[in-house]
């Protein structure tokens, strides 16, 4: 009897932590399950299809073993059967390892296809992307629009239904660039130009974030999107236009020293300056317009785009380069164009 | 002169935070308390003569229990004050490079210095038993390899008052752990300490392959080991391939910060990528180097608690093997977001979920060794069954990770942190837990207390599930770990607070530990049959604690559980005892302090190292080299036990006549 009431006690106690979880959840947004674009949207629908297909296996396995658990307690008086020197079954063997098999190749299959298709960029449409270049700094978040000349920090204005092209890179230790409503996120390397697009279905404030550890004031590193009409982002965009506040190359410098920043907004920026930042650490600029040429030959094999890409690119980074001497870098500069041309997922 | 000292002091010594200096003043204490107690009791000739010098296997596992004990606390104290940090927004508890030294040296320790020495007192306390062995293959080495994780454990943990912690993540990536990042000492600290335990690591790896293969009891074919032996193979293999790539990775880390290399700067031609695929492919077969004898434990005890053979032992063996090859091939999977390209990325993805079909079906197996069989929950079996649960739902969120897209969404975020707590506290920390609370009888020779062992056991697994379960959810609400602190706007709040009494929980449950410990010492229950649990393998047919030269007999082992199945064909009779006459003489390694020597001049070596003080970095390694020509010069390593002293033994223990 006391047993059952200490077994009883321990069953209100977890009942009761769990009710708590559950409910305290309701304060928090589940930004991942809360998918605003065709990215994240993907994404989450791999979570849940992942999430069932483990539930078919973890589910029936807790409940053998409570099953297996209480019915063969070695007790008096138990009349279960008791084979001590059973010790194989073909039969079982077959279905345990076939049906982890099954479950893991179907599972395979979703993600293959998953990967590969958010490695394309969508075909061009009549709407044409937007570009922006995002550069993480100890410790904040620098956005360049290459189209627009107009730079923010902390905070980033996208127009909504409109695919993003986003180039990240970093003048700091690596960093990662996430927005969890858009997508999954990407990490910005110092010396390296990757490319992530995300796209938001509908105007709104999304919370985005630096994900990877990059030191002190990592924490800080958070940035708020904005995405809104179109009509409104171009108003946005002459407001910063005419708000006469440049980002010098000094500016940029100081910008760059350690530190947190407030939310910033910059009339216009030396339009060379996400390059030099990535040839100053060593690594080469992938020219958007090659993106451009991909997408039109998206379809084509990996391997003739990479080599279309890394013939532009090497010419794109001699241009760059001039001023430097080194011709190893020139050839590190095809390994990795045609590297990060995969650009994600 | 003064203001030298001074100044050399304040960079020298970790200065400024009260937890720091409360730390100082409590080492301070213990060092003297310890020191005190060996003079006053003369006690310097036993601990040189009986420990230091040691090359017994059993002694050797002991300390590196203690060790690992030790080490588990001060990773957990670390956990302790992430999570008090943590527990509300916007607390000021711990600033934010005090929480960065806090989180790193929390992961490195748990992994290095908590459960891999943890792993090697399993091995060493009982491979050689359970093979019917008198010792490793290499006993010397075996006490090298002790004393370098020893020394090398030492060198990590003194950062935390000499000099500052590491803060760069437990992995160091570059260029964060670069001097442009991390200027200071703590890096030199992080490297030299996990270089120096490492080769220790290795040195374990190469000798427990050489005792498997070599050092088999007549008749034992490789088909009829039991299963923990097994995976301790398994788990050695993967020793001796990966070990390798953490130290050369290590050594380019050091080349870069020492020498000014530029290995892993993309200025000057290196690539940081370079570094986080080296420290992966050898930080993945890590997870499974620790995980595997965990499982070989749970294959012994739910055989002998549900008093049946394992089921499916071939499938078992192939498993295990399995997983061995398959954890060089998924590396990637933990910077799928590093834009490799999706050929690489499926490849991988595809791998890492591969792993769990050999896994799942383990589980199975263990389920249907207890089916028909009849289970007994004593405080071992109590741990095994609380891991299938666990660990099911970990290998179920790993699954889920290796879901290349979709883990761009989870990377970085607490919906990891949860999951690789749960498959390592739930598989690695219960699996050793069980094996501890299952082979201390035999070691020392008496059980641990019933009742402070169950409190210590619901108040670790409810305190798990509070904790972790609530970081899941976290993790889907954008939380991304390495946070120090963080706002009210995105409601994390409340989770967070339930996740850190969950983590106080555990706390309390290893405060119970050591408690049950230190009482079991006086109250706990003898065992005199050397065999507590009605076991089934050769390690329970000798004395508990075994006898220096562990059998006097060497066994006879021509079928899987042999002393299960000559205790059955006895009719589970008291085995008769041998005739004196049989008894003979027995080979034995001396015991030598030049291990001791050679890894503390290591130790002095790596000291020179951290500071850049060539001098005593180049004494150091003279020292090294000294200590290895002695030992390169001694004949007279070995001795025979006298036939006169093993009858005493045995008649004494009743086990001849």
């Amino acid at each position: 009897m006391k047993r059952s009431s200490k077994l009883r006690g321990l069953m209100l106690l977890i009942t009761g932590l769990v009710s708590t979880v559950l409910l305290s959840g309701c304060d928090g947004k589940f930004v991942v399950f809360d998918p605003q674009g065709p990215v994240a949207e993907t994404q989450y629908r791999l979570i849940i299809l992942s999430a069932i297909l483990c539930a078919i296996v973890v589910i029936p396995v807790l409940a053998i073993t409570v099953f297996i658990v209480i019915r063969y307690r070695d007790k008096p008086g138990n009349t279960a059967p008791y084979k001590p020197h059973w010790d194989d079954s073909k039969v079982l063997e077959v279905l345990w390892w076939g049906i982890p098999v099954i479950i893991i190749g179907i599972l395979g299959a979703y993600t293959a296809r998953d990967t590969y298709g958010l490695a394309k960029k969508p075909p061009v449409t009549d709407v044409k992307p937007i570009k922006i270049q995002v550069t993480s700094l100890d410790w904040k978040w620098l956005f360049q629009y290459p189209d627009q000349n107009i730079a923010t920090v902390n905070y980033v204005h996208i127009p909504a239904g409109v695919q993003v092209d986003f180039e990240l890179t970093s003048d700091a230790p690596m960093n990662s660039f996430w927005i969890p409503q858009l997508g999954g996120q990407e990490y910005t390397m110092p010396g390296m130009a990757m490319s992530l697009w995300l796209q938001a279905d509908r105007p709104g404030e999304y919370y985005g974030t630096g994900a990877n550890f990059s030191g002190k004031d990592f924490a800080h590193m958070r940035f708020n999107v904005v995405a809104e009409s179109q009509e409104d982002f171009n108003k946005w965009v002459q407001t910063v236009k005419g708000s006469n506040n440049e980002l010098t190359k000094a500016g940029y410098e100081t910008l760059s020293k350690p530190g947190q920043s407030e939310e910033q907004t910059f009339s216009s920026y030396p339009s060379d300056l996400f390059d030099s930042v990535v040839i100053k650490n060593g690594g080469h600029h992938m020219d958007m317009d090659m993106d451009m040429d991909t997408e039109k030959d998206s379809d084509k094999a990996d391997s003739n785009s990479d080599s279309d890409n890394t013939s532009k690119s090497d010419n794109n980074s001699t241009h760059d380069m001039q001023g430097m001497d080194e011709m190893s870098d020139t050839d590190m500069s095809n390994t990795n164009s045609s590297e990060m041309n995969h650009n994600h997922q | 002169m003064y203001a030298s000292i001074k100044s050399f002091a304040s960079s020298f010594f970790v200065t400024g935070d009260p937890l720091i200096y409360g730390a100082d003043v409590s080492i301070g204490l213990t060092s003297i308390a310890i020191l005190f107690v060996l003079f006053y009791f003369k006690k310097w000739g036993w601990l040189w003569r009986e420990w230091l010098t040691t090359v017994d296997h059993k002694k050797i596992g002991m300390m590196y229990l203690i060790a690992s004990l030790l080490m588990l606390f001060r990773g957990g104290v670390d956990a302790l004050l992430m999570r008090a940090q943590l527990a509300m927004p916007n607390v000021h508890f711990l600033q934010a490079e005090h929480y960065n030294e806090v989180f790193t040296t929390h992961g490195t320790i748990m992994i290095l210095f908590m459960a891999m020495p943890m792993m090697f007192g399993l091995f060493n306390m009982v491979v050689p038993l359970q093979i019917g062995a008198r010792d490793v293959a290499y006993p010397y080495l075996n006490a090298v390899s002790f004393w370098l994780f020893f020394f090398g454990a030492m060198l990590f943990n003194i950062s935390f008052v000499i000099g500052g912690s590491p803060d760069a993540g437990w992995l160091s990536y570059p260029p964060l752990s670069e001097m442009s990042g991390s200027p200071g000492v703590g890096q030199n600290f992080y490297i030299w300490g996990i270089q120096i335990s490492g080769i220790g690591s290795l040195a374990t790896g190469i000798n427990f392959i050489v005792t498997i293969l070599k050092m088999r009891a007549p008749g034992m074919k490789l088909m009829k080991m039991p299963m923990f032996t097994w995976s301790v193979f398994s788990s050695s293999i993967i020793i001796i391939f990966a070990f390798p790539i953490l130290t050369v990775t290590l050594a380019l880390l050091f080349i870069d910060r020492f020498l000014g290399g530029h290995l892993f700067t993309m200025d000057g031609g290196g690539n940081p990528m370079m570094y986080v695929n080296l420290i992966w492919m050898w930080g993945h077969p890590e997870v499974y180097i620790v995980v595997l004898p965990a499982f070989g434990i749970f294959s012994e005890i739910v055989a002998t608690f549900s008093r049946k053979r394992i089921f499916g032992y071939k499938s078992m063996v192939f498993a295990l093997m399995s997983i061995s090859i398959l954890s060089f091939f998924t590396w990637v999977h933990h910077f799928f977001t590093m834009g490799a390209g999706a050929d690489v990325n499926v490849f991988f993805a595809i791998a890492t979920m591969a792993i769990g079909i050999p896994t799942g079906a383990k589980v199975f197996n263990w389920l249907f060794t207890m089916f028909r069989g009849r289970i007994r929950l004593e405080q071992p079996m109590l741990w095994t069954l609380a891991f299938i649960p666990c660990f099911v739902v970990g290998g179920a969120t790993g699954v889920m990770l290796a879901v290349a897209p979709a883990d761009y969404q989870y990377h970085n975020s607490y919906f990891l942190i949860a999951h690789f707590h749960q498959v390592l506290i739930g598989g690695v920390v219960f699996g050793y837990l069980a094996g501890i609370y299952y082979w201390w009888p035999k070691l020392f020779g008496f059980k641990l207390n019933d009742r402070l062992g169950k409190w210590a056991f619901w108040l670790w697994n409810i305190g798990f599930y509070v904790c972790f379960m609530p970081q899941y959810a976290l993790g889907f609400m954008g939380m991304t770990r390495r946070v120090y602190t963080y706002g009210w706007d995105m409601g994390w709040g409340p989770l967070n607070l339930v996740s850190t009494i969950g983590a106080f929980l555990m706390g309390i449950g290893f405060v119970f530990q050591v408690w049950q410990i230190l009482y079991s010492v006086k109250y706990g229950e003898r065992d005199t049959t050397g065999d507590p649990w009605d076991g089934r393998t050769l390690e329970w047919s000798i004395p508990s604690p075994p006898p220096m030269y562990n059998f006097a007999v060497v066994p006879h082992a021509g079928e899987r559980d042999s002393f299960w199945e000559e205790k059955e064909r006895r009719n589970f009779a008291p085995a008769p005892p041998v005739p004196v006459a049989q008894l003979e003489s027995i080979h034995m390694p001396k015991n030598s302090g030049v291990p001791f020597v050679f890894s503390a001049c290591w130790f002095v070596a790596g000291f020179g190292f951290v500071f850049g003080w060539l001098w005593m970095a180049i004494l150091g390694m003279v020292g090294v080299g000294v200590t290895l020509l002695i030992r390169s010069f001694q004949y007279d390593t070995d001795y025979y036990v006298p036939v006169e002293e093993v009858r005493e033994t045995e008649v004494a223990a009743g086990r001849a006549v």
